[in-house]
């Protein structure tokens, strides 16, 4: 019911029904003005449900808003805007709300209790998967997703500060005043539309003036201060290490077009002051769930602030003064208050409404919606009829934030709650309401105390004046559980009641944390933020002991739940890797070749031509250009390092096995690398440009790696060695120019071509590409005359153009990486599939690289008997040689007699490739003493795929094995 | 997590590479022995309180940092470029 007809409404359906709301009041308020009570049935018993709070920390009203692929679960009714065309379905009941058949699980509840999942469906086994758990977890549950990809926009976004204010309310917007007038840069962050907190729904006055009009003001401000950011409808999710905080900010508020829907801000603050107010908290009397109980300040808050009453006839239950203020603030907006009832016996209320103290609600009636209540009073029952129930245990402080760096709260006797720890979270201070100050002079006074000091801390002059406010004094007694039969519920969104903690308790659960798991009171998306206290509470009753002995769980991050798709903004699709294009990437997408990955890189698989229907027919023409011909490859992938110093040839020979500093200048020689355990990490050529300048090439896996492990030998083994790094591998374009016509090829872009003899295996130096100093390499990974030619990025898509266009004319043309690896594999040449982290320079043949006239990083580990043993894998070329030619990678190797089990395997395969040359399969892989048993023919096995093959054990090397086609 | 870099100052951690214990500092002679090589290579302290780590500022200046910070409480005591300390 509205108090007062609004000026302007808009239109939103709830499950189809069309409604008219306020724009920017919460859809709860909206639903409340429309008399709508049932908005949810509950997790576990589809128990009608209604709505019982103003804020996040909604337990009840959950709902799903909008449709398709844009549906989004579990919203917050009491957060949720209302827009024009809003659309809003409950949750968790089927068919519909009012008649949900799973509500049968409410009449078996007396099977259902805590702990019974545990017990039932202990066995069998297979049952739990298959069965149980589909069957609990359709009938259990919160809202679902649509399955289908998410278009809303999602935003991530990064803050610095000196100060980050966390909550809006008298205490915030005063630390924020303090701490702005002063000069300091401040956020100022508040999870509601407007900033203000609990001014915005109480009715009470600071400096003579009304308490929203104060925070109006005080916001009009903040909002002028250069150095001050308010932050609205941004909630503070987590405190993390070294002063930074995760907030998640409701961008568009209602659906906006071209508006990301959520932002999640990592904030960086030097300082933080925790302003996060208070919860109230519910107490447990029988039937305390009905749709129109409700929390006695969320009553406030919509009868001061958004002008509804959630009820016609309101009755009042609390425990403390507080409690109070909801019956005068009804009375004064006109609503009827049946009854107010106060668990104290020692108070003297006047008022010209019932009131009834030492006296306590036993038990509530209504189906669908409260009817009416039973109170005890003085030994006799009285029974009241009422719509509303306006409830109220108390308050506990928000220490939620306090506790994420796994502090737990201390509990303080005289407000019968917990209160932060001092110094639990460096550098966030509390003040106000989460600190346990409760009145609005106290919240007023910590908050420019707080943040004078920080102020001061931060070299400021900051002064301190603070508006004159309601002092009162917080007077409750505690009530937790009232006496009597019925299911009492504590924690409202798990359905977790009074009897199933005394259970626990029964069933030797006593610790808390065991409790918790036992019952799963406090988890789920609300984190136990209003069920907490009250549970302990009983929890301390059935074991005899008092709160602070039986401890209390903690708060974990987030505060309220936040979507992943907002902390993964940015990170979909293509946005999940960065992608590193060649300069010949066009070139290759024009003529079709198909783009694969090579860690962040992408690499042409190979180029199809007319008439190729399958990828092997295209790889198999490319080899043969190789093997026949010329073929172009753009190798620009592999890293390159530019090393250049006095030491430069030092520091190779420290991290190389071999020897560089006796390389010649306008040569280049193969390296090996080791880990300094041993093991290989890479291999590469190092080419020296001049007696203090070397390029060094890495594989395109390991460019990464290598740059880091070079700076750190620099920087920290050997900061001896004077020479110095920079990757350059962005900075070249480089091409492999391999096979028969490589030098003709070559030749014809060349400006001055170059003779048979000038540049034998392995040189290298400058050449002039048509007016541009480019390198040229005399080096081969494919076993035929080879040369690598590099030019500046900048040339290197009209270099690759123009040499594939001459290496057609000379019937070869570009090769992809199908073709590389074939190629690769016929010479027995490694790659990191070989190299793959387990294997020693024994292992690959290369023992004898590792020079013994200086040290080298991994030199004294791979000496190790166990890394030198000859019943080690080692390196062999396998061939198949039965009925089945096809090989695959990563298939085990076993004698041909051997049942094909683990204990059995004596290798595997690590490559694979059909050989057009040689036209056979061939494998490279590692076979226990693999180089004394050449000739042997053993059985591949590949369990996955379910092949078998027999194969002949041999060299490595498949293809020209004395080398002469690379070398002529 | 936020470490301060001798050079750049106070970064985010996702700007730095981490390698693992400062330990690696320390590279035995070639002749040390088994024993001296296996503690290099291999034996690592648990601690339950401060411990060093090594750290490449990869996406910024590149310099090896040695971190001194708490498994417990996450607190960083310490940066120095790895340069710079004494072994
Ligand atoms: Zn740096």
């Amino acid at each position: 019911m509205r108090l007062q007809a609004p000026e302007n409404t808009v239109g939103f359906t709830f499950d189809g029904q069309r409604y008219r709301g306020v724009p920017g009041e919460p859809v709860a308020a909206a639903l409340l003005a429309a008399g709508v009570r049932l908005v949810a049935r509950s997790f576990k018993y589809h128990r009608p449900r209604g709505i019982m709070s103003a804020g996040s920390e909604e337990q009840n009203a959950l709902v799903t808003v909008g449709r398709g692929a844009q549906a989004e679960p579990n919203v917050r009714a009491t957060m949720l805007e209302v827009a024009e065309g809003l659309e809003v379905f409950s949750q968790n009941a089927w068919p519909s709300l009012k008649h949900d058949v799973m509500a049968v699980n409410d009449l078996a509840s007396p099977f259902l209790g805590a702990g019974f999942y545990y017990k039932t469906f202990m066995w069998p086994k297979p049952f739990w998967e298959k069965l149980y758990e589909p069957v609990i977890r359709r009938a259990a549950g919160l809202g679902g997703l649509s399955g289908q990809p998410n278009k809303d926009r999602y935003e991530k976004a990064f803050a610095f500060c000196d100060l980050l204010i966390i909550g809006a309310g008298p205490a915030g917007l005063m630390a924020a005043l303090t701490a702005g007038r002063a000069g300091a840069d401040v956020i100022l962050a508040d999870e509601d539309t407007a900033m203000g907190g609990r001014l915005l729904r109480e009715v009470e006055d600071i400096d003579g003036q009304p308490g929203a009009d104060w925070a109006a003001d005080a916001v009009a401000e903040l909002a002028g201060m250069q150095n001050v950011r308010l932050m609205t409808r941004t909630t503070v999710t987590g405190a993390y290490d070294q002063g930074t905080f995760g907030a998640l900010e409701r961008v568009a508020g209602p659906r906006q077009a071209r508006k990301p829907l959520e932002c999640f801000w990592r904030i960086v603050a030097k300082h933080a002051i925790l302003c996060a107010g208070a919860l109230e908290r519910p107490i447990a009397f029988p039937n305390n769930d009905r749709p129109g109980i409700m929390m006695a300040a969320a009553v406030r808050a919509y009868v001061n602030r958004w002008g509804v009453a959630p009820g016609k006839t309101v009755t009042v239950f609390g425990n403390h003064d507080d409690a109070h203020r909801t019956a005068h603030d009804l009375v004064a907006a006109g609503v009827k208050v049946a009854a107010l009832i106060d668990s104290r016996d020692d108070v003297e209320i006047k008022a010209d409404f019932p009131v009834y103290t030492g006296a306590q609600v036993i038990g509530t009636k209504g189906r669908h919606a409260l009817e009416s209540i039973a109170i005890s009073h003085g030994g006799e029952t009285r029974e009241i009829r009422t719509d509303c129930l306006a409830m109220s245990g108390g308050w506990n402080p928000s220490v939620h934030l306090t506790c994420h760096m796994n502090r737990r709260p201390t509990w303080r006797e005289e407000i019968a709650s917990f209160v932060p720890t001092p110094e639990a979270v460096p550098g966030l201070m509390p003040a106000g309401a989460c600190n346990g100050a409760f009145s609005t002079a106290a919240c007023l006074q910590e908050g420019a105390a707080v943040a004078a000091d920080l102020a001061r801390d931060l070299g400021l002059k900051p002064k301190v004046t603070v508006p004159v406010a309601d002092d009162g004094a917080y007077r409750i007694t505690p009530l937790w559980a009232v006496p009597g039969k019925g299911r009492k519920w504590v924690d409202f969104q798990n359905d977790v009641h009074v009897k199933d903690i005394k259970l626990a308790a029964q069933e030797n659960f006593c610790s808390v944390e065991h409790m918790k798991r036992y019952t799963t009171q406090g988890m789920a998306p609300d984190q136990g933020k209003s069920s907490n206290v009250l549970a302990l509470a009983v929890l301390a009753d059935a074991t005899g002991r008092g709160i602070s002995e039986t401890g209390t769980t903690t708060f974990r991050p987030p505060f309220v739940p936040v979507s992943i798709a907002s902390m993964g903004a940015g990170s979909q699709g293509k946005g999940f890797a960065p992608e590193r294009l060649t300069t010949s990437h066009n070139a290759s997408v024009a003529r079709g070749a198909p783009m694969i990955e090579a860690g962040l890189w992408y690499r042409p698989s190979y180029f199809p031509r007319q008439g190729e229907t399958h990828w092997r027919q295209s790889c198999d023409r490319e080899v043969g250009h190789v093997r026949n011909a010329v073929g172009v490859c753009d190798v620009s992938t592999l890293g390159k390092i530019d090393i250049q110093g006095p030491d430069a040839a030092g520091l190779l020979d420290f991290v190389y096995t071999n020897m560089f500093s006796t390389l010649k200048v306008g040569r280049a020689r193969y390296g090996l690398m080791l880990r300094e355990d041993g093991h290989v990490m890479d291999d590469g050529t190092a080419a020296r440009f001049g007696e203090q300048h070397f390029v060094m090439t890495t594989t395109t896996a390991a460019a990464g790696q290598v740059m880091r492990h070079l700076e750190f030998v620099l920087q920290v083994l050997r900061p001896d060695l004077d020479a110095r790094i920079m990757s350059v591998t962005e900075q070249w374009a480089q091409f492999a120019l391999a096979g028969p016509y490589s030098r003709t090829l070559l030749n014809t872009v060349l400006d001055d071509p170059i003779g048979g003899s000038d540049w034998p295996s392995m040189a290298c130096g400058d050449v002039q590409v048509a007016g541009v100093t480019g390198r040229l390499f005399r080096i081969s990974f494919s076993g035929e005359h080879a040369y690598e030619l590099a030019v500046p990025a900048r040339y290197g898509d009209s270099l690759f153009r123009l040499l594939v266009a001459q290496a057609e004319s000379l019937g070869g043309g570009a090769y992809g990486m199908e073709a590389l690896n074939v190629l690769r594999i016929e010479k027995g040449f490694i790659t990191h599939a070989e190299i793959h982290g387990r294997t020693t320079a024994y292992d690959i043949g290369m023992e004898r690289m590792i020079s013994r006239k200086k040290d080298c990083i991994g030199q004294s580990a791979a000496t190790r008997p166990g890394l030198v043993d000859q019943d080690r894998d080692q390196l062999v070329g396998l061939k198949a040689v039965g009925a089945v030619k096809q090989l695959t990678a990563g298939a085990f190797l076993f004698e041909q007699a051997a049942a094909p089990v683990r204990v059995n395997a004596q290798g595997y395969t690590t490559s694979v490739a059909y050989s057009p040359t040689l036209d056979a399969g061939l494998a490279l892989g590692f076979l226990k003493r693999g180089r004394a048993r050449h000739g042997e023919v053993i059985r591949m096995v590949d369990h996955l795929r379910e092949i078998e093959a027999m194969v002949e054990v041999c060299d490595p090397v498949f293809f020209d094995p004395d080398g002469g086609r690379a070398r002529g | 997590m936020r470490i301060t870099c001798p050079h750049c100052g106070e970064r985010d951690r996702r700007e730095f590479y981490y390698q693992g214990d400062a330990v690696a500092l320390a590279r035995p002679a070639p002749d040390a022995g088994a024993q001296a090589w296996d503690d290099y290579l291999h034996n690592r302290d648990n601690p339950a309180g401060d411990t060093q780590d090594l750290w490449f500022h990869e996406a910024g200046c590149g310099a090896w940092i040695v971190v001194t910070r708490n498994t417990v409480t996450h607190a960083v005591a310490d940066t120095k470029l790895a340069a710079m300390v004494k072994r």
